[in-house]
């Protein structure tokens, strides 16, 4: 263990190998470390913002259908009104329908009635006449007993 | 193993002999083949095994890492790629942590000395008999293949702490800044100038020292409990060593942290105005 040259040649080894170091070994090691720091901290920062993106679309889904829905029970509610305002409104035209014939028949009827009435008030006075002028045999002024017997019909 | 049955402080010694290659004052310039033929060569040696085994674990760094870095993708790493991030991660929050002032220079010497250390002590947990018994065989009579259990090696890149010490001291703080905070701390009177220009001078040059001596401390030991245990009877020589190196495993890391975080704290001083 003698103190000699030794001494010298390892510091001068110590001076390649750092310089060696710095120039050549350091840089690309710091560099990659420094690059993969970096996009391991872009990646988990995409990864969180898109986290939230999945919320804020989810929450849109969400409202978006229910909303949907509740246009789906409006227009359901819509359609339950009209069909019953059409029931109701096929009802009432029926029943106006059915009143209206049923005026008619009543006025048909009526009218019926009046026709036989008048038939039968003539007949009536034919008859009536007739049977007065076989009683009477004799001709008798027809205008002033047929304007008697009109009268009488119109009476009965 | 160089002779035949050596006795135990022969082995022990073989194994702490680094492979000396200097200029001998008889045989010219050659290898020792003895620890006092090394001795004999002086300050004009190097030790072959020290520097090719510090070269080797400094260039499997910097193989791995630029190997890692270029082919870093910035998505999913693999494991290889995941391991050197970590140590790198762990190294860059060390810094960042330790570190205040403004300079990319620091974090890179902190990675190279925390991945080189460690791997130099790593050489450790090889069993001590290993590499040495196989260059044995090609011829090598000495090799000690832990470069941090070698003062040199830990004093050198201590030293080379030390000059990035005084260099940054100077260039953050300049000439007279760096003169005022070594004669005026800690006592901010003129009288003391000289008792603060001993202390803080002393303080300033115990740092490489006791950076470089705890490795090299702590590491020495270690072998050379390693040593000791490869003494005993190969049949319970494991009851020993296995929980040794397992501890080691703690040491060997620990030791290079310290290192590497002390470098850290010793040059953000010198990045610092007082």
């Amino acid at each position: 263990m003698n103190i000699n040259l030794t001494l010298i040649g390892q510091m001068i080894a110590f001076a390649i190998f750092v310089w060696f170091c710095t120039k050549y070994v350091w840089p690309p090691i710091s560099n990659a470390l420094h690059v993969r720091q970096k996009k391991i901290a872009d990646g988990l920062d995409a990864a969180s913002r898109a986290n939230r993106d999945l919320e804020l679309a989810q929450e849109k889904a969400n409202e978006t259908l229910r909303e949907s829905k509740e246009q789906a029970a409006e227009i359901l509610e819509q359609a339950h009104k009209r069909s019953n305002q059409m029931v109701e409104e096929a009802r009432d035209n029926a029943r106006q329908e059915g009143e209206r014939m049923i005026a008619n028949a009543r006025s048909e009827i009526d009218q019926e009635i009046n026709r036989a009435k008048e038939e039968l008030r003539a007949q009536v006075a034919r008859l009536a006449i007739e049977g007065a002028e076989r009683i009477l045999e004799s001709s008798i002024d027809e205008k002033k007993h047929r304007e008697l017997v009109d009268k009488l019909a119109t009476e009965l | 193993m160089a002779g035949n049955n050596p006795t135990s402080t022969e082995y022990i010694q073989h194994h702490l002999q680094n492979l000396t290659f200097g200029h001998h004052p008889e045989n010219g310039w050659s290898i020792a083949h003895s620890a006092t033929e090394a001795a004999e060569m002086g300050f004009w040696a190097i030790h072959l095994d020290t520097m090719g085994w510090s070269l080797a674990m400094g260039v499997l760094f910097i193989w791995l890492f630029r190997k890692v870095g270029k082919m870093a993708t910035t998505g999913v790493p693999g494991k290889l790629q995941n391991a050197i991030e970590m140590v790198f991660e762990f190294v860059e929050g060390t810094v960042r942590d330790a570190f205040h002032a403004k300079n990319r220079l620091i974090a890179p010497i902190a990675l190279t000395l925390f991945v080189w250390i460690f791997l130099m002590n790593t050489l450790k947990l090889l069993p001590v008999d290993l590499l040495p018994g196989l260059f044995a065989q090609l011829g090598v009579d000495y090799m000690k293949i832990v470069p941090t259990t070698d003062p040199n090696a830990t004093l050198g890149m201590a030293l080379g702490v030390f000059f990035l010490i005084i260099f940054y001291s100077l260039k953050v703080k300049g000439v007279g800044g760096f003169a005022k905070e070594l004669s005026l701390t800690p006592f901010n009177h003129w009288l003391l100038i000289p008792f603060n220009l001993v202390m803080e001078i002393i303080s300033l040059l115990v740092k490489p020292l006791s950076l470089g001596l705890r490795l090299f401390g702590n590491m020495f030991a270690g072998e050379v409990i390693f040593i000791l245990i490869a003494l005993l009877p190969f049949w319970i020589s494991w009851t020993l060593n296995v929980p040794w190196a397992i501890f080691h495993i703690l040491v060997i890391t620990l030791q290079a942290f310290i290192f590497t975080v002390l470098t850290v704290v010793y040059l953000n001083a010198a990045h610092e105005h007082h």
